[in-house]
């Protein structure tokens, strides 16, 4: 367990205020109040169908909200697409299912986005997509393409693609929810490192072992709500609300 | 067990070996399979018994017409006499090297572009360099060259032009009407609906006719426009507007994903269309353009019911020449031939892309 951070007094990367969320009549989120403050972790879960995804999607749009404020790095997210375009530089998204571009090769893959997004001149965005290749220990997979490694490999190139944007916050949707048992190890050591590095982190994940190791603050999501949320040695040993408590009991009864 | 004591006596060479081995596996495995192989080849046999001896064993080939009325068969001479109106139709004779030479800068054009290599947007500024040297070639009326009219311009030269300048034109008014389609912007959405269905919702005939008959009504007194480019912008929006629901197809099974990882990266609308989306949609489709490619290659043979005269409409003219009344099936056979090549290249180039661009990205 980490010892007890001092975020407090850190400046706030995401506020989020009374944020809701409809898919036609379903209300998939209600009332959200999140403020993630700079290098904080925090682990997001609860059952199917509660909108933990949804939640995250939201704070990149790729999803929108219907009402409250969402607030990255002071700018407003909204309907502006010139806001979208500057928060995406900054909020970079690791997916379930990966995602990588298939036509394209590992290394083309990473320097797509600073080449274009960024304006990076070639061999500096190739420069920094080696080094960061070679963080998450598969540089030499770099001239191959997406579908030719495994799934732990393809992850832990999303996850230097990601990074090779150099962002200020980054969200994982269910990062090792797609992948075989004995890869789930490898994706997770580079996330526990990148957190000890002092990266801004919302992740969504069924890991409790991570949430237990690296996170700051562990949120519980259950019917679009934020029902209780607590620093991991609480919550994990001392839930609140009973939701939480069978929730907790059946992931960690097994 | 037959196959062990096949293996044990090698007949006469690896080669002959194996393809015993093969027909004996293929061909007659069962009795069945062996009566069926034997009526196949019965069948065969018959069909083309009678076409090559029609075709070669009684046909006269010499370039005389009187040795035709010895012969039995086919008549060469006929193909031999007429081929240069096939290939030109009326342009002047004197100055036919000019259209010889607009078929190879077209036919080489292709050939190259083909190739991946050059897949660069320079191609496309190679492309619109090259139409305008084609055209000013069979226009004529600069450094010194007789003007010939659209109008003379005919046979297979004209099936060329039509074709290759209506897939390269055809296909980026199929992109835009693709994107227009899937855009949320309402006005755009439905011009682009517009287009695609009137066009796609009548016959190429009708298209050319208007293009033809009722469009000069709609210009100012005075204007008028060539009628080979009217015929030739009625088959580009005709076949844009197939193409572009195959383009839309193609994006459409691209998974959500692809689009959510681009977006999240903070690329913008163009650079997720042609960086991300496009390379891979067009890669899925490749097999329908290409279909609609060839059918666009013999839907121009339709421009002669506004009085245009390509490969088809000269061979039809040539046959109906009184001397040579009787050989419109060497005429007929000698252009099946042409359009044949030319369908059943693209068919192969199509395959073979396909499969590399498969190889290239995965195992």
């Amino acid at each position: 367990m980490t010892e007890q951070r001092q975020l407090a007094d850190r400046e706030s990367v995401i506020q989020v205020n009374k944020m809701n969320k409809w898919y036609g009549d379903f209300h998939v989120l209600t009332d959200i109040n999140l403020d993630v403050k700079q290098g904080e972790r925090i682990v997001i879960c609860g059952p199917s169908g509660s909108g933990k995804s949804t939640l995250i999607r939201c704070l990149n749009r790729l999803e929108e909200h219907q009402e409250g404020d969402i607030t990255v790095n002071g700018i407003e997210l909204g309907d502006n697409v010139k806001n979208i375009e500057v928060i995406r530089k900054d909020v970079c998204m690791v997916f379930q299912h990966f995602n990588l571009f298939p036509h394209l090769t590992v290394l083309d893959n990473l320097t797509l986005a600073p080449m274009f997004v960024l304006k990076q001149p070639k061999r500096e965005a190739e420069a920094t997509a080696m080094k960061f290749l070679e963080r998450v220990k598969i540089a030499e997979q770099a001239n191959k393409y997406p579908g030719q490694l495994s799934g732990g490999q393809q992850q832990r190139v999303a996850i230097a693609r990601s990074l090779c944007m150099n962002p200020k916050v980054m969200l994982f949707d269910e990062p090792t929810s797609a992948l075989d048992p004995e890869m789930i190890k490898e994706v997770l050591d580079v996330m526990i490192e990148l957190a000890e590095e002092g990266m801004t982190m919302l992740c969504v994940t069924h890991e409790m072992g991570f949430a237990k190791q690296v996170a700051d603050r562990v949120i519980f999501m259950d019917a679009g709500q934020i029902v209780e949320e607590n620093e991991p040695h609480e919550f994990f040993n001392n839930p609140q609300n009973d939701r939480t408590k069978l929730f907790l009991s059946q992931i960690l009864g097994h | 067990m037959t196959e062990t004591t096949n293996r044990a006596r090698p007949i006469s060479g690896p080669v002959l070996n194996r393809s015993l081995r093969w027909m004996k596996e293929n061909l007659f495995s069962t009795p069945l399979n062996t009566v069926i192989t034997l009526l196949c080849v019965y069948i065969i046999w018959s069909v083309l018994e009678v076409l090559v001896s029609w075709a070669v064993v009684n046909a006269s080939f010499g370039a005389a017409k009187e040795a035709c009325e010895a012969a039995t068969g086919a008549c060469w001479a006929y193909v031999h006499d007429m081929w240069r109106f096939l290939l030109f139709g009326t342009f002047p004779a004197d100055q036919h090297w000019r259209p010889l030479l607009a078929m190879v800068m077209l036919t080489s054009g292709m050939l190259l572009s083909m190739n991946r290599r050059f897949w660069s947007p320079w191609l496309a500024v190679a492309w619109i360099v090259g139409f305008i040297a084609v055209y000013f070639v069979l226009r004529g009326g600069v450094l010194g060259l007789p003007p010939v009219r659209t109008a003379q311009w005919g046979g297979l030269t004209l099936t060329l032009v039509l074709a290759v300048v209506g897939i390269a034109f055809a296909a980026p008014l199929a992109l835009l009407l693709a994107l227009g389609r899937r855009s949320e912007m309402p006005l755009i959405k439905v011009v682009c609906i517009v287009i695609i269905e009137v066009f796609r919702g009548v016959p190429l005939i009708s298209v050319l006719f208007m293009a033809s008959v009722m469009f000069p009504l709609f210009l100012p007194e005075g204007v008028s426009i060539d009628v080979l480019l009217r015929a030739q912008i009625g088959i580009i929006f005709f076949q844009a507007a197939y193409l572009a629901e195959v383009f839309r197809g193609g994006m459409q099974a691209i998974p959500k994903g692809q689009y959510e990882a681009a977006d999240s990266l903070g690329l913008n609308y163009w650079q997720k269309t042609f960086k991300i989306i496009l390379p891979q949609a067009l890669r899925l489709v490749i097999p329908p353009t290409m279909s609609t490619f060839i059918s666009l290659f013999k839907d121009t043979s339709l421009v002669v019911i506004i009085g245009l005269f390509d490969l088809l409409a000269a061979t039809r003219a040539a046959v109906n020449d009184p001397m040579w009344r009787q050989q419109f099936i060497e005429a007929y056979l000698f252009i099946a031939l042409i359009y044949f090549c030319f369908c059943f290249f693209m068919s192969r180039y199509s395959a073979y892309l396909d499969n590399d661009l498969k190889k290239s990205t995965s195992h």
